[in-house]
């Protein structure tokens, strides 16, 4: 399809119209630079007034190195804990047919229409410390959900439980069979037919998913703000810290954070469209 | 894609084949597999809503009515509608141009470009509200001109549907980048070899095509508008009665301990943009 479309002479379809097409591509493009370029500079140029130095000062300070270690981690089970738990939904939803199936894969697309922040209040609503459910696990087991990095990963999961599923699901759906036939006959059991012959046809769907789910976990503020609090060197997250210092009107420290967070998120999107554009043009040839 | 036709997902089919046999621990092992994720699910999706239901409904029905009658919260509601109703019509045009530009045309910068525009889908809430600070605030890069022409943007309704129309823009250009490469341009240019005009051709030949995208596009704009918190919070600053939306009443209802108004607001906002996206998802089906 898109062979197709790009090696169509390009103008000949709208040569009609030159004006249309330059008018079109001038609206789109001043929208793309004024909604996105022209803010990012700014937060660049600001992060970086006091040069590198000045930058990393403000990130290793003790509070804000701290949100970011927390962020980091929690973000990084998350996307661990999503990449297994979201592989082994999609290859459900696939593979098995069972009641309730149709309504299951209703439910993957759920967190994707609800609010970050109505995540963050049923959370609380359903573990807060003075809930039933939050007061009998802090009696009984000691554990702290809320407030807590449990909350925050729970949270996360909730959020990006979608990612990987969905990412995957549709490959898994258009892979043949007839491979992972070919190594039952060859006498291979169910659990190394996966491992060695459906896994490597799904690592790109499930490295993209999971990816996805880390960047989108290290940026996320409003289910986190609810669920972990604001209580710096214990459970204030990045993103957390920048509106603190914002609030504070400490700007090195707010742009500083910024800076390192849109990297993040840079790095991350870029990787992942490079991922996809490479498996894009390997089909193609 | 064939590939789906001829083995479809289920389990009988599957037992059905030659040098297949459903084996008792095949059983097993699929009961094993779906018990795993149900629970899954269960626990990381639907307990936490039936929560937020029955905290919502803890004081009855009235009690709900009540806190959600209030004039500053209906007026955040009305607030959160109308910056979400914008977001909807601004990239109903921008969007579908730039998916448009994304597909046909070709220019340097242009894969980049593809790539920046999943980036609001990655950078946070707050980074969000505060570049947009740093650009409107009361020290931003722009304060002098907007003084000189008398306007309010940070901490005013302009300032936040910004931060929305940012935070939104990923939806309806990845939405609709997939189904302009399918169509193709064969029909395109069939309608301009008999004569119609770029607009015509839009109008009568591409915009159908892309009708469903369009529309999966917009509620998931729209569902991801009314849910917008971070950026609003830092751009908005979120002064009751004047710049508060539902989210940001929500999260000012927990901290002031009004549990009943917080997650009945809460439950509402969730359940009005789940029947959106669910409403749409439905007329797609249906459509098919």
């Amino acid at each position: 399809m898109n062979t197709i479309a790009s090696s169509w002479p390009r103008p000949k379809a709208s040569e009609s119209s030159p004006w249309g097409r330059r008018g079109v591509r001038t609206v789109a493009l001043t929208y793309l630079t004024v909604m996105l370029i022209i803010p990012l500079a700014v937060i660049f140029q600001d992060g970086l007034r006091a040069g590198l130095g000045g930058l990393w000062q403000s990130i290793l300070s003790p509070i804000a190195w701290h949100a970011l270690k927390l962020t980091l981690w929690t973000a990084a089970v998350t996307a661990l804990i999503n990449a297994v738990m979201g592989m082994l939904t999609a290859y459900v939803l696939v593979r098995y047919s069972f009641p309730g199936k149709a309504l299951l894969n209703g439910l993957v697309d759920l967190p994707l229409a609800i609010p970050t922040l109505v995540t963050g209040v049923m959370l609380v609503v359903l573990y807060g410390p003075q809930t039933a459910l939050g007061s009998w696990l802090a009696r009984e087991f000691g554990w702290r959900i809320i407030f807590a990095p449990p909350g925050i990963i729970l949270a996360l999961l909730f959020i990006t439980f979608p990612f990987v599923v969905r990412a995957v699901q549709p490959v898994l759906q258009s892979l043949d069979r007839e491979q992972e036939e070919a190594a039952a006959t060859l006498g291979a059991g169910p659990w190394t037919i996966f491992r060695r012959v459906t896994l490597p046809a799904l690592w790109l769907p499930l490295t993209t998913g999971t990816l996805l789910s880390f960047a989108r976990a290290i940026g996320e503020f409003g289910a986190i703000v609810i669920v972990a609090g604001n209580i710096p060197l214990r459970s204030q997250t990045a993103a957390v810290y920048v509106l603190g210092e914002v609030e504070s009107e400490n700007r090195l420290g707010a742009s500083a954070m910024s800076v390192v967070m849109l990297m993040l998120a840079f790095g991350l999107i870029l990787l992942v469209d490079w991922l996809q554009r490479g498996r894009q043009t390997s089909r193609d040839e | 894609m064939t590939a789906v036709a001829h083995h479809p997902p289920s389990a009988r089919s599957v037992t059905r084949r030659p040098g297949r046999i459903s084996l008792p621990m095949d059983v097993w092992r699929r009961r094993l597999l779906i018990a795993i994720v149900v629970t899954y699910v269960t626990i990381l999706v639907l307990a936490p809503i039936a929560a937020l239901i029955s905290g919502a409904l803890a004081e009855g029905l009235g009690a709900v009515v009540r806190a959600l009658s209030q004039p500053d919260v209906l007026s955040a509601f009305w607030r959160t509608l109308s910056i979400a109703l914008i977001t909807v019509v601004v990239h109903s045009l921008c969007g579908t141009a730039l998916a448009w530009v994304m597909v046909r045309h070709h220019f340097p910068g242009r894969q980049l470009l593809n790539g920046l525009i999943d980036l609001p889908f990655a950078v946070s809430a707050v980074v969000v509200g505060y570049m947009l600070l740093l650009l409107f605030g009361r020290t931003g890069l722009l304060a002098p001109v907007l003084q000189a022409l008398n306007l309010k943007v940070a901490f005013a309704l302009p300032g936040m549907i910004l931060a929305t129309l940012f935070v939104t823009l990923p939806f309806m250009v990845r939405e609709l980048i997939p189904v302009l490469k399918e169509f193709g341009v064969e029909q395109e240019q069939a309608a301009a070899t008999l004569g119609a005009s770029g607009w015509q051709i839009f109008w009568r030949v591409t915009f159908p095509a892309l009708r469903w995208g369009f529309i999966y596009g917009l509620t998931l704009t729209f569902a991801r508008a009314l849910g917008e918190f971070g950026a609003v919070l830092v751009i908005g600053g979120g002064v009751q009665g004047r710049t508060e939306t539902a989210t940001l009443y929500i999260f000012r209802a927990l901290n002031e301990r009004q549990y009943v108004g917080a997650y009945s607001a809460a439950l509402v906002l969730g359940l009005f943009s789940l029947a959106i996206v669910l409403g749409s998802d439905l007329l797609r089906k249906k459509e098919k």
